[in-house]
């Protein structure tokens, strides 16, 4: 069996943003593997250790640098990677045909993604994929058992959430809560080296974006940043109350 | 023609619906505005439609009784090409960001999802939506024969409902069924007052020490203020609050008019939910908490101190 896990590069979620104005790009010193995609990693390395022969292949698409997310796929226990390489902003629904002609080359039964991406604050891939390989698909997966060649487990829905079963082929969107991802340990950075990582190019697949993205600005909300510095409890209760019903007015 | 999907809930369209159809009217003479409502004695919720829409395609099969991502978006993309729809409107509610991608690649149309603002000049439709963890604002653009569009709840005054009503029409869909078998449905109803819709949302973080506190300080609170009840996922991920609670990247995206924010250090995961409210309150003992800079209001202080003042000058 095959699974393909997505990874994706994408600023720390602490660290600070610049916007590029001529590329309409957001970068940040600090790029990191988006936390959703960790977790997809994990549990592929999980349901491989659990004793089913299987093959765990990273998959990044993007500029040059993606290159970190795969070293660390690999790293984490990933047997080999492919790095699709564009510069080119893809949209999710462009992004999913790149990845379902891969996973149909490949011969892929299992396709973890992240269930929202950090960057694009997107939950559109899991689904675009599942839909291009005719495949069902099951998003905010906080629980999956792999038993006789079934999913099971327990996924959040708008209000709450609902135990399922499906058969493979399957997209399966992960998020926090699944597992808890480890951490690379030196001997397996060293080994990740002689591991394998294709380098593709985007032309080979023949896609282009579908959404055009015309700019983007960072929130630069201002807020009034008031702090209150009385001591007294009943002096900074009778503040709030006075700032709930005179400037808000949500207080009668 | 324009497809807007209809959502609802025990036997009314929801709120989402009549934003759907506000955006969907900015779109100016696009052809009929068509309101589909894909479910299972569903009569109430059509007629309900028929006061704001041109015309209603209602889709009632037993099959459609409970959701799913592949039934739907097979419906809606069906009826999407039999209609030659220009946009399909989806409400961004977790499910229909599920389903809206698989329509999107049924109809080989490009997705604007989750979008704030919706316009057109006749050719290209433009949108804007927050991305970075709602750090960002993008401005986005497609131009294809169709395009599918899903809304943020809360983006758009609801339209007010006409006294005419418009036709219905029964639709013939073949059904395939999903391949996905779902049980044991949790749903945990929140606090009286909804999340998303409320004025006022009383959120609280691993600072309040325990679940006891939380009821203990939090919930009179939000009820003082008829205010909706708000979570971290460390709060949530302890027991102490139901997941329908959750504000944050993995839970709910809130705008409220005031959000009150204790014992909440401000993780970039749970701003990303609630950093577009109109006035944000947050009460802290730690003076260099991140929270600090998104509020408007700031107390540095311990919640055991304050709430239980600010309950009582809040009752009265
Ligand atoms: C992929 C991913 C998704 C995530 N999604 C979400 C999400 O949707 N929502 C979310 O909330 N988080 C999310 N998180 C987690 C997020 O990163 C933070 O861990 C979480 O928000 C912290 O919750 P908290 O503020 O309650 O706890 P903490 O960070 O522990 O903060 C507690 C705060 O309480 C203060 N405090 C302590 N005692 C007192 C007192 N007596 N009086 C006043 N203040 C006090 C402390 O100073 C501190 O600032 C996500 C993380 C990841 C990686
Ligand atoms: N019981 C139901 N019957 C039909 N459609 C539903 C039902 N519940 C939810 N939906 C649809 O599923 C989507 C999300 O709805 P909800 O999760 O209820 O907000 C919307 O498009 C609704 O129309």
């Amino acid at each position: 069996m095959k699974i393909l896990t997505i990874v994706r590069q994408v600023p720390d979620a602490e660290s600070s943003l610049r916007v590029s104005d001529e590329t309409h790009t957001v970068s940040s010193s600090q790029l990191v593997m988006d936390t959703m995609d960790e977790y997809g990693v994990e549990q592929a390395l999980r349901l491989r250790e659990a004793g089913t022969d299987i093959e765990v292949i990273a998959l990044a698409v993007g500029p040059d640098k993606n290159v970190d997310v795969l070293r660390s796929s690999l790293a984490l226990g990933a047997d080999r990677a492919v790095h699709v390489k564009t510069d080119l902003a893809l949209d999710p629904i462009a992004l999913s045909k790149v990845i379902a002609k891969l996973a149909t080359a490949e011969g892929i039964d299992l396709i973890f993604c992240g269930g929202r991406q950090a960057d694009w604050d997107s939950e559109a891939l899991g689904g675009a994929i599942a839909e291009r390989l005719h495949w069902p698909q099951l998003t905010w997966t906080t629980e999956l058992n792999f038993t006789d060649g079934k999913l099971s487990g327990r996924h959040d829905i708008d209000d709450g959430s609902q135990a399922f079963t499906l058969s493979l082929p399957a997209v399966v969107t992960t998020q926090q809560g699944l597992n808890e991802p480890r951490f690379p340990t030196l001997p397996n950075i060293m080994k990740a080296k002689k591991k394998e990582l294709r380098v593709d190019s985007l032309e080979q697949y023949g896609v282009s974006p579908m959404v055009q993205l015309v700019k983007v600005e960072l929130q630069a909300r201002a807020r009034q940043r008031n702090m209150l510095s009385e001591e007294d409890p009943a002096a900074i209760a009778a503040k709030l109350v006075d700032v709930l019903r005179n400037e808000a007015k949500v207080l009668a | 023609m324009i497809l807007v999907v209809a959502s609802y809930a025990k036997g009314h369209l929801s709120k989402s619906t009549y934003e759907l159809v506000a955006a969907a009217r900015q779109l100016g003479s696009e052809g009929a505005l068509t309101l589909l409502i894909l479910g299972s004695e569903v009569d109430d919720v059509a007629a309900e439609a028929t006061h704001i829409s041109d015309q209603v395609l209602v889709a009632d099969y037993p099959a459609f009784a409970k959701y799913s991502a592949e039934t739907w978006s097979e419906a809606v993309a069906t009826i999407a090409s039999q209609g030659n729809a220009s946009v399909v409107l989806i409400a961004a509610s977790r499910a229909g960001r599920e389903y809206s991608p698989r329509v999107a690649v049924r109809l080989e149309a490009p997705l604007l999802e989750d979008v704030v603002s919706l316009t057109t000049d006749g050719t290209a439709t433009t949108a804007q939506r927050y991305s970075f963890l709602a750090r960002a604002t993008e401005t986005i653009k497609a131009q294809a024969p169709v395009v599918v569009v899903t809304v943020k709840p809360g983006a758009f005054p609801p339209v007010t409902p006409a006294e005419t009503s418009s036709e219905e029409y029964e639709v013939d869909l073949a059904i395939t069924p999903s391949r996905v078998a779902t049980s044991d449905q949790r749903s945990e109803e929140s606090s009286r007052v909804s999340l998303t819709d409320a004025d006022v949302v009383v959120a609280g973080g691993r600072g309040l020490g325990s679940a006891e506190a939380f009821e203990a300080l939090v919930l009179p609170l939000a009820e003082a203020l008829g205010a909706a009840v708000g979570a971290t996922r460390a709060v949530v991920d302890a027991g102490w609050r139901p997941y329908a609670e959750q504000v944050g990247q993995t839970g709910k995206t809130v705008q409220p008019k005031v959000y009150l924010a204790v014992g909440i250090s401000g993780a970039t995961q749970h701003l990303s939910g609630m950093n577009k409210s109109r006035t944000v309150i947050a009460i802290n003992k730690d003076s260099e908490a991140p929270i600090f800079e998104v509020a408007d209001y700031g107390v540095v202080g311990d919640v055991a101190k304050i709430l239980p003042a600010l309950i009582e000058a809040v009752r009265g």
